[in-house]
Parts: structure tokens; sequence; C-alpha cells
């Protein structure tokens, strides 16, 4: 277990710092000249443009740029947003509540419901059940969330109109009023991950099914309830919480599209009015913060299943 | 077979789609920017079979313009990284070594990254429009290829047929082109499907979000963001859009499945 805890340390430090490096050319790569694009027509005097080069350290060799970018970022300086001259980081604080609410709320959702979905799917044998559960699960897994979401929308207002559903208030200022903005989209981007994990749980759950420990505990007289959920499930499980690992990033992402339908205030919102006003540090910042955030949960996840999975260590 | 109906199902709805983008200028019945201001926010009608948007523009005409961008940029976007992501994959499986490892960590850094973030990264530095989405998704499959050839290119190269090949004085280019691309196929098309199941996904998400293709052409993610102004006046152009894109995923979706059903071996006895 040292050993390949020890190469997946390693493989965690060297694509952190490969995710870095490209979050770090994001700025580099724009054709043409950054400071002038930033500034766009309005300022463009050369004091101004010098200042922004110095502070984008646009002025030094390419890998002395990014050792002193890596150095700041180190310390917690990602830099300034264009638009407000505020700290990037204090603008993501600001709205990453948002979207880890959202995204946390679908997760639980998503492996709530796929758990006995997909138990469920295993159990109901035949060629038409299986053809069925198919067809579910996929069309679940390719239904566009943003689509879902605004039909959810459109039907809600239809049934009960007045009662706010987009937006956001703060958990701690009005509780149900948060909870209840929560509802429509997490079902928007839960739906396709749901499908998934409960499509991941029905295969592990039917090769289970079919092993030798699972013959043993029926013919010992268990209930078929017992037998599926206390020694079947914890079984499957596995392969599942893996995939669990994957989705978090999905939904991370999902969560840019679902926020701009639901009028929500999160890292989404504001990374998308970023692109809008070439507004590339805080790009910039929050490309790397979600993104080693996501190499992190997959770290942990991997080394918990080898922490579960004998055979790994 | 139970898998059989759904594989025709995906069959079908990936030629009719394909029919729809390719022949959009021949069989849509209006001009997909023509306005007809009388006729505007309307359901559907004998002369507007989807109804029309807020600029009286037929729906039915834009939805099969707007597949026309959707499989363009889709399938420019996988194919580009089936050539070169699958390229690397299978080149440095061949090689293996040092090639092999730079080029994997590599893609594992690429892999890294949240499929939707990359792209919005991708087109933040390139500027929205089509050129750049297609380059934008092809990046975000570029490792997915990669993996998925390396793996059974690994095991192909050791196989007894391509040893003996070899033995007898087959040339490099010989074994790749005669032996292992007919062997990898089965492989190439089923990420193939899967992976325009998932890209037209992503290419309606960054047009929903107004960073695909641009106004006057029509889109149906953008298609989508701009009726939900006028959504509770006229849901249609909304339901329709979205609609046609669930259709063209599931289509290329349920192939994808069903030819892993139909090509891998070890599930054929089922």
């Amino acid at each position: 277990m040292t050993h390949s805890l020890l190469r997946r340390i390693g493989q965690l430090l060297l694509v952190t710092f490969g995710v870095s490096v490209l979050a770090f050319l994001l700025i580099h790569l724009i054709p043409g000249d950054a400071a002038e694009l930033i500034l766009g027509a309005e300022d463009r005097s050369p004091e101004a443009l010098a200042a922004l080069r110095a502070d984008l350290g646009l002025d030094r060799s390419l890998f002395a740029q990014y050792v002193i970018w890596a150095g700041h970022v180190l310390q917690g300086d990602l830099g300034h947003s264009i638009s407000t001259g505020r700290p990037v980081l204090e603008e993501i604080a600001g709205r990453i509540g948002v979207t880890l609410e959202l995204t946390l709320l679908s997760m639980l959702a998503a492996i709530a419901l796929a758990i006995p979905a997909g138990c469920l799917m295993a159990v109901l044998r035949g060629s038409a059940a299986d053809a069925l559960t198919r067809l579910l699960t996929i069309i679940g897994i390719t239904m566009p969330g943003f689509w879902l979401g605004t039909m959810l929308l459109y039907g809600a207002g239809a049934i009960a109109p007045g009662v706010p559903l987009i937006g956001w208030v703060p958990f701690s200022v009005d509780p149900v009023g948060n909870l209840q903005r929560m509802i429509l989209p997490v079902i928007a981007l839960a739906l396709p991950v749901l499908a998934g994990l409960a499509r991941v749980l029905r295969a592990s759950m039917q090769e289970v099914l079919f092993a030798d420990f699972i013959r043993v505990a029926r013919a010992k007289g268990l209930s078929e309830a017992r037998v599926i959920f206390r020694h079947a499930l914890s079984n499957a499980l596995i392969p599942f919480i893996t995939s669990a690992g994957i989705l978090a990033g999905y939904l991370f992402g999902g969560s840019v599209v679902i926020e701009q339908v639901f009028a929500l205030p999160g890292l989404g919102r504001l990374m998308v009015g970023a692109i809008a006003e070439r507004n590339y540090p805080l790009l910039q910042a929050a490309l790397l913060l979600a993104t080693t955030a996501f190499v992190l949960v997959n770290f942990v996840v991997d080394v918990l299943y080898m922490a579960a999975d004998p055979r790994t260590r | 077979m139970s898998g059989t109906f759904l594989f025709r199902l995906g069959l079908t709805l990936v030629i009719l789609q394909a029919f729809a983008a390719v022949f959009a200028p021949w069989i849509a019945p209006y001009d997909p920017n023509a306005q007809d201001i009388l006729a505007r926010m309307g359901g559907p009608t004998v002369e507007h079979w989807l109804g029309t948007d807020n600029f009286g523009r037929d729906t039915l005409a834009r939805a099969l313009f707007g597949y026309r961008t959707l499989f363009a940029i889709s399938a420019a976007s996988v194919l580009g990284a089936l050539l070169c992501g699958g390229g690397l994959g299978i080149a440095a499986a061949w090689r293996g070594g040092w090639a092999d490892t730079v080029t994997m960590r590599l893609m594992d850094i690429l892999f890294a990254f949240p499929i939707i973030l990359l792209a919005i990264g991708i087109v933040a530095v390139l500027g929205p429009g089509a050129v750049s989405t297609s380059i934008a998704i092809g990046v975000v499959y570029l490792p997915i290829f990669a993996r998925t050839l390396r793996a059974p290119t690994l095991l192909l190269k050791e196989a007894e047929y391509v040893v003996a090949s070899r033995a007898v004085g087959a040339g490099e280019w010989r074994l790749v082109l005669r032996h292992l691309l007919p062997n990898l196929a089965p492989v190439i098309l089923v990420q193939t499907s899967l992976s325009l199941s998932t890209a037209i996904l992503v290419e309606a998400s960054l047009s929903f979000l107004g960073l695909g293709t641009q106004p006057p052409t029509a889109s149906l993610g953008r298609m989508l963001a701009e009726s939900r102004s006028f959504l509770s006046l006229s849901p249609w152009p909304a339901v329709f859009a979205g609609v046609a894109i669930l259709l063209a995923a599931l289509g290329f979706n349920l192939l994808g499945d069903g030819l892993q059903d139909r090509l891998d071996p070890r599930l054929r006895q089922h």
C-alpha cells in the first residue's frame, strides 16, 4: 500500500504542476497583446499598458514569469480582477459557496437515489426490463440539464406562479428560501449523474449477484432483502464510489451552465461574465482552483478505494 | 436480444438527423432567418409545424439549420481528437519507453480538467465562434482517445500474429496499417460514437452560454437560450430546441452502446 500510495502522490504532484502550467499559459496563448486586449480601446495610454504588463508580469521571460506567478499563487495571491481591481481570490470566495452548495446537494441527491434505483434495476430481469432500464438510463445520461432546468422552470411557473424558484438567498438569512430555490437546479444538475451512477451500480450488482458468496447467503436461508442490501450491495459499491469521484468534476462543470439557467450567483456565472469582459486573471484563477480541487477529490477517492480494497494494497 | 431494438433506434435517429443536417437547405420549409412578423410566437400550425419565435422565424427551419451547426462542430472536434489523440495513444504504446510515459502524463494533465471548464478556458483564449468551439471540444477529447486506443495497442503489439509478422520481416508501417488498425476498428467505432454523443451536449452547452457560433448562424443551444426570454408567451422554440439536442445525443449514445455489445466478443454470449 505504501508503494502505491507514494506513486499516487507523485502522480498528484505532477498533474497539479501541469495544471498550473496550463492555467498560467492561458494569458500567454491569447492571440495578440493580452494587455492591449484587456484594456480595450478606452485607456490605451503607454503608462496604463506598462502598469498592466507589470501587474501581469508580461515584461519578463516566460520561465521567470511562471516562477514568479507560481510563487505568488502559493502565497495565496492569484492576481487582481480587471473589472473591479479587487483580489480575484476575494471575488471567487464570494461566489464559490453557491456553486459548492449546488454541487454537494446534487451529489447527495444523485447518490441517495442511484442506490435504490441501481438495486431495483439489477433485480429486474428479462429482455424487456433490460431494454427499458437501458433506454431510461441513457435518456437520463444524455439529458441536457440546461434544457431540463428551463422546462422545469416553465412547468413550475404554470403550476405554482409566484413561488420564488430562481436567484439565491444565503442559507443563514433564510434557510427555507435557500433550499426552495435549490430544488429545481439540483434536479436539473443531478439527473444525468443519477442515471450514470444507477447504471454503474446495476452492472456491478448483477456481477456480484452471481458470485459464490451470494449463493451461500441464499442457501443459509437469508431473506432476499438481506442478501441484496447487506451482502451484494456492500461489495458492489466499490466501482460506484470510484465513478462518484469522477462525476464530482462533471457536476462542478455542469453547475457553470445550470447557474445560468436559474440566475444563481455562483462561480459559473462569474466565469461566463469574465469571458465577456476579458477578465483573464479571474478566469485563470477560477480554472486553476476548480481543477486543483477536482484533482484533489479524485486523489482522496483513490486513496479511500485503496484502503477499502485489500487487493490494491 | 433486447439490445437489438435500442441499437436500431439509435442508428435510425443518427441517420435521420444526419440527413436533416446535410440537407437542411433543401428540406427546410423557410429561410431560418426569414421573419414572419404577423406569425410571431405562434404554436404549431399548418404553416409553421413547430411554431415560431419572437421574430416570427420558423422553429423547424431554425432547428434543421441548428442540427447542421451542431453536427458539423461535434463531428469536426471528435474526428480531430480521434486523429490526434488516438494517433498519440497508438504511437505511445507502439514505441513504449519514455515516449509513452511523457505522452500519457501530458494526457493525464489534460484529463484532470473538468470538461466544460477546459472548453470554456480555451474558448476564452480563442474568442467565441465555430472554429474555437471545435478546437476547444477537440482538445477536451484528446486524452480520452489517447487512453482508449493505447490500452488495446499495448496488448495487440505483443499478439502472436504481430510478433510472427515482424519475425518474417514486415515493416513497422505494414504492421500498424495491416494488423493493428483493423483490430482497433471496433474500439474506435464505439468510442467515436459515444464521444459524439457527449460532444453534442458540450457544444450545446457552450452555445447556450453564448460561446459557440455567433448570430445569425442558427444554433440549437443559443436558440434555447434566446427563447428563455419569451418562455411564458411561447414555449415552443425552447421545447423543440431541447428535444433536438436530446435526440441527437441520445442517437449516438444508443448507437455506441449497441456497437459495444455487438463488437465486444466478451459480451457476445449474453
